[in-house]
């Protein structure tokens, strides 16, 4: 039986004294996070709006593809990627496998599906309250996509939350693609996993914790400016 | 311009303004929905000189599907509508705006949302900068410019909403019932918006259930029943001699079904 006292007192001692390591492990998975969060919503936004503004053959089937993938299992897009990715796969020449990149490009293959469909939602919520005044005033389809998306921004950055709440507490893909290795691409998820294999529940533990806290303070920062934003009739 | 005024008092057509996509014809108009009929058939035709023309009916009676139809907002479901003997295209339309019964504001200041439409009409950055501050003054509203447009009171966003709207130039401006909801004082100040613009030569075309509202904006009126036309005049024949009993019974307020 583990000495669970110990191994919070251990967590919050590394916590408050700014453990080195732990630093770069949380560095690491910010950077790792917040860079797929960047790509998935660069690629998942204009998607979502597409899908909520046009209307075209296969429309129907894409949104339902979407919101299947919303699902994915990250072990199996960590495999798929790792097949991409690996010396005797199509993107093997750039020698990505065990690298950040590696991990950036699993994480967003998993959270642009949750961007892209839950910013179709808003999208077309707000589409659909907008439509006439932006057809009236004889929008593109293209100005009108830019005028929902940044009418949209404060609901869109809830989706990107979202994104980012999966992308930090993933752990399957990027284990597969990352490897694990330390100070490389060790981060809080594949760390808290190993540590606790190895018994060494302190770091396991102000790992869990900073992230359990990290999680907190984005949502509360959300929801702060969302409401701020609300109150200004701007949300 | 005073000229323009006085004649639309007479309720004569003002010669002096040559439009480029007017006169609008609807032709043999028809439009289906859930198996309804629910526009029957209209033929009407606006001609360009300005003037105001005011399209009442009763509930039902199809009166904004037919302001959306002249729009292009939807298509009919058979017969046209033609502008100067085409159909619209993307320059008819940019000629033409509407205000809706309910302001569609977006989620910005109200200043930003006069620069929003302007830009998007192609004025340069320049323009529309000072055709909003123009605007949002005749609008009294300038000292709201920086304000959450959807904070504002249901008088002013209209008021905004109709800015916005003839802020753009348009040579037909449509208004889906503008001052419904609207106290006295708000609809004294949307109206007198519509009556200038009038004035300065731009076709409107207004849809209201409020007779108060008809009789004094309207140069003619355009009764609509059951997605038809039932009658159409100049106001003060309209309202003069009601000859039409269905006319007489909307106006002296019973039920007409």
């Amino acid at each position: 039986m583990q000495d669970f006292g110990a191994a919070f007192g251990l967590a919050f001692h590394l916590i408050l004294s700014g453990d080195s390591e732990l630093a770069a492990i949380i560095l690491l998975s910010l950077q790792v996070s917040l860079s797929a969060v960047v790509a998935a919503c660069a690629i998942g936004l204009p998607l979502g709006a597409a899908t909520a503004v046009y209307r075209f053959p296969g429309r129907g089937a894409l949104i339902l593809f979407t919101n299947a993938m919303m699902g994915l299992p990250p072990v199996v897009v960590g495999l798929l990627i790792y097949l991409m990715l690996s010396n005797a796969g199509p993107l093997g020449v750039f020698g990505l496998l065990y690298s950040p990149t590696a991990m950036i490009i699993a994480q967003t293959v998993l959270v642009t599906p949750i961007v892209a469909a839950l910013a179709r939602q808003v999208i077309a919520d707000l589409h659909a309250e907008y439509d006439e005044q932006l057809r009236s005033l004889g929008l593109s389809g293209a100005r009108t996509m830019a005028t929902l998306l940044w009418d949209g921004r404060y609901s869109l950055l809830t989706v990107a939350l979202a994104g980012f709440g999966r992308a930090v507490a993933e752990v399957g893909a990027v284990i597969i693609v990352g490897g694990n290795i330390d100070h490389v691409t060790r981060v809080m998820t594949t760390a808290i996993a190993l540590e606790t294999s190895k018994g060494d529940l302190g770091l396991a533990l102000a790992l869990g914790i900073i992230l359990i806290s990290l999680s907190l303070l984005v949502n509360g920062s959300v929801m702060a400016l969302r409401s701020t934003a609300a109150r200004s009739a701007y949300a | 311009m005073l000229d323009a005024a006085a004649a639309i008092a007479r309720h004569e057509p003002v010669p002096a303004f040559r439009s480029a996509i007017l006169p609008v014809e609807a032709r043999g108009l028809v439009f289906e929905a859930g198996g309804r009929r629910l526009i029957d058939g209209i033929d009407l035709r606006l001609e360009s000189g300005g003037g105001r023309t005011v399209i009442i009916g009763p509930n039902g009676a199809g009166k904004s599907l037919l302001l959306r139809l002249l729009h292009g907002l939807i298509a009919p479901t058979a017969g046209a509508v033609l502008w100067q003997g085409r159909p619209a295209d993307r320059s008819i339309r940019h000629r033409q705006a509407m205000v809706f019964q309910r302001p569609v504001l977006l989620r910005r200041s109200a200043n930003a949302n006069m620069l929003h439409a302007l830009r998007a009409h192609g004025f340069s950055r320049a323009e529309a900068k000072e055709r909003a501050r123009t605007w949002l003054d005749r609008a009294e509203l300038a000292q709201l410019a920086e304000q959450p447009a959807r904070l504002l009171s249901g008088g002013e966003q209209q008021r905004l909403a109709v800015a916005r709207a003839l802020s753009l130039d348009p040579e037909v401006l449509f208004l889906d019932e503008p001052t419904a909801s609207l106290d006295p004082a708000s609809t004294h100040g949307i109206e007198t918006l519509i009556q200038n613009a009038a004035a300065a030569g731009t076709k409107i075309v207004l849809v209201t259930h409020d007779l108060g509202h008809a009789r004094r904006l309207a140069d003619e009126i355009v009764f609509l029943y059951h997605g038809r036309i039932e009658a159409r005049d100049r106001a003060a024949t309209f309202f003069g001699a009601m000859s039409n009993a269905r006319v007489r019974a909307f106006v002296e307020g019973r039920i007409v079904f």
